[in-house]
């Protein structure tokens, strides 16, 4: 991709805001099976995306081919103003990839690979001006710190995983790929996770592309989400667009002469509104719950499943333009 | 620093680690000690009987072969292995997602490798010396002779256990590989100086280096005129020399293009895939 084309403005993109991942109708065929149909999405500089959809979806095969390590069948794909099929040392060098269950270097101490992997990067600190993490910063980062001198292959499934973000994280990436990287976490794990990976976007600008099962995840983290279904990408945007988009129901709750009630709407500000209006001191408890990116999400995949798959594509075009 | 220059002195380090990791882990101290072992009994049996034809004793002249058998299952077995192994563990793709991380792999190999046969060659010498009678280890020339047969004995087989290492499914079907490779290693004269055997077999021993192995550390170690009971009654130094040479002239232009392209097809999904095979396997 040119620069040209970099400039070419785009609504929604903050003017200057570089992107970091450009993806222009992807398409992968393995033998006469279509996986990839089309994907179309982009990422800005610090910015957090999580790639969400079914199991089969394509989000693994879509991550392989931006991180170099599938070639694609068609389409254009730029990470860091590299096609990932050519690129070289220092193009991977800028890149960081924690791929899913892992089990190598069980024989490695935490701090000796880390510190081992991290040489390699050395060399490239320069050019880049993001030299690799000190080794202990990043143990503590990951929350490690115990078992730092411990063999991987001694490590609980949680704490292997965080070994695994932690080298993907070693040579401070500017682009990460983190694919379900939260799986096998306690919530204290998770919640530190979490933190490392706002840490990562917004002091270091690192642009993430996440897959995750879990939905919470992916709304407390993504700046933006994408479902990926049927081999496109059917909706791209903030959680609040989804959910708005997808006119999706809010939960009123309230009590009144001790007893609860429950209401669904999908203007719940109305609704209160009237609720007072109606009984003004006597409404007690009140609870306005926005539907979740969870019923957002499984409302989108029903609307896919049942064929309405070109209208939905269509509902969420509109946020993405 | 050159790039190049970081991953292969990456690459060293690794395998420094990892030698050093092979001893203190139980099932690598047995990988050493228990050929070791085994070798040492056998040639400490065999010492009462003789070399047909000379009064030699045939466990001292053993254990030079055993040597040569040493270096062949270092570069070509335990490569294989340790290859297969980490192709499944996703060591490998790991490599690949690391700048520099492929060549740093591969040196890191080969430093491991050849610190491996280094260390289960001596624990098997220098017992064997003691245990042994006839050995000649006083002159240069021995360890000169070790020294280059060891080398290019290493480097001969490593390319090989490269290529079936990148060439093998998964470790458990490496097992298909090491079939004629015993069946090799019998034919090779380790514990049988290979001339009582019909010629057909003869030929077929000397096309591999596992016998050529065994004759160079043959010829280092067992005094002079032992090559009596050679083919052709001469250490044929530099028949040695040729036959591992063109092994590895072989490997060294094949392997690479067969790692490459086995590099090339490691993806997460395909050691996904692998490990879920695995996984069944254990269930």
């Amino acid at each position: 991709m040119s620069v040209g084309e970099l400039s070419v403005p785009v609504p929604q993109a903050e003017p200057g805001e570089e992107r970091t991942l450009d993806v222009r109708d992807l398409r992968m065929r393995y033998g006469t099976v279509d996986v990839l149909r089309g994907v179309t999405f982009h990422a800005r500089k610090g910015e957090v995306l999580a790639l969400l959809g079914p199991n089969g979806a394509g989000k693994t095969t879509t991550i392989e081919i931006l991180e170099g390590f599938r070639l694609r069948s068609a389409g254009e794909v730029d990470v860091l103003g590299a096609d990932p099929a050519s690129g070289g040392e220092l193009w991977r060098a800028r890149l960081g990839v924690v791929l899913q269950s892992w089990r190598d270097h069980g024989k490695w101490r935490v701090r000796e690979l880390l510190q081992h992997l991290g040489t390699y990067y050395e060399p490239y600190g320069a050019a880049r001006d993001r030299p690799p993490w000190n080794v202990d910063e990043l143990v503590e980062a990951v929350g490690l710190t115990e078992h730092a001198d411990k063999r991987a292959i001694r490590l609980s499934g949680g704490q292997r995983r965080r070994l695994d973000v932690a080298i993907g994280i070693v040579g401070r990436p500017e682009v990460l790929f983190l694919d379900e990287p939260t799986a096998g976490f306690d919530p204290h794990a998770r919640r530190e996770f979490h933190d490392l990976v706002h840490r990562l976007s917004d002091l270091d600008d690192t642009t993430i592309l996440l897959t995750t099962h879990d939905l919470d995840e992916a709304e407390k983290l993504a700046d933006r989400i994408l479902v990926l279904a049927g081999g496109t990408i059917i909706a791209d945007g903030t959680a609040d667009a989804l959910s708005r988009s997808m006119s999706t129901d809010a939960e009123v709750r309230w009590s009144r002469a001790g007893e609860r009630f429950v209401h669904s709407s999908t203007d719940a500000t109305a609704f209160v509104r009237q609720l007072f209006a109606e009984h003004g001191e006597a409404i007690s408890d009140l609870e306005v719950r926005r539907a979740s990116l969870e019923d957002t999400y499984m409302a989108l995949v029903r609307a896919f499943e049942s064929g309405d798959h070109d209208a939905a594509a269509r509902s969420f075009a509109g946020e993405n333009r | 620093m050159k790039p190049t220059t970081t991953a292969v002195r990456a690459g060293v380090a690794r395998g420094r680690i990892e030698l050093r990791q092979s001893f203190t882990t139980v099932q690598d101290l047995w990988g050493y000690l228990f050929p070791t072992v085994a070798l040492l009994v056998v040639m400490v049996l065999m010492r009462g009987s003789t070399i047909p034809g000379t009064e030699f004793s045939r466990g001292t002249m053993t254990l030079p072969s055993a040597l040569g058998v040493v270096v062949a299952f270092g570069g070509l077995v335990n490569l294989a292995q340790i290859l297969t192994v980490e192709r499944e563990d996703g060591t490998l793709l790991r490599a690949k997602a690391i700048p520099g991380g492929m060549l740093g792999y591969l040196v890191g190999k080969i430093v491991l490798i050849s610190g491996m046969v280094l260390v289960s060659v001596v624990i098997l010498l220098v017992p064997g010396a003691f245990l042994l009678d006839g050995l000649d280890l006083s002159g240069p020339g021995t360890w000169l002779t070790l020294a280059w047969v060891l080398a290019l004995g290493l480097v001969a087989t490593m390319p090989i256990g490269a290529i079936i290492g990148s060439l093998a499914p998964n470790p458990r079907n490496l097992g298909v590989v090491m079939l004629p490779i015993m069946a090799l290693v019998a034919t090779s004269g380790v514990f049988y100086p290979i001339n009582g055997f019909p010629e057909w077999l003869q030929w077929i021993a000397q096309l591999f280096p596992i016998y050529w192995l065994g004759l160079g550390m043959r010829s280092g170690l067992l005094p002079d005129g032992m090559q009596a009971v050679e083919i052709g009654e001469s250490w044929r130094h530099w028949e040695t020399a040729g036959v591992l040479g063109v092994w590895a002239v072989i490997g060294l232009v094949v392997a690479p293009m067969v790692l490459r392209h086995m590099a090339r097809r490691e993806s997460g999904s395909s050691v996904a895939a692998r490990r879920e095979k695995a996984m069944q396997r254990i269930a």
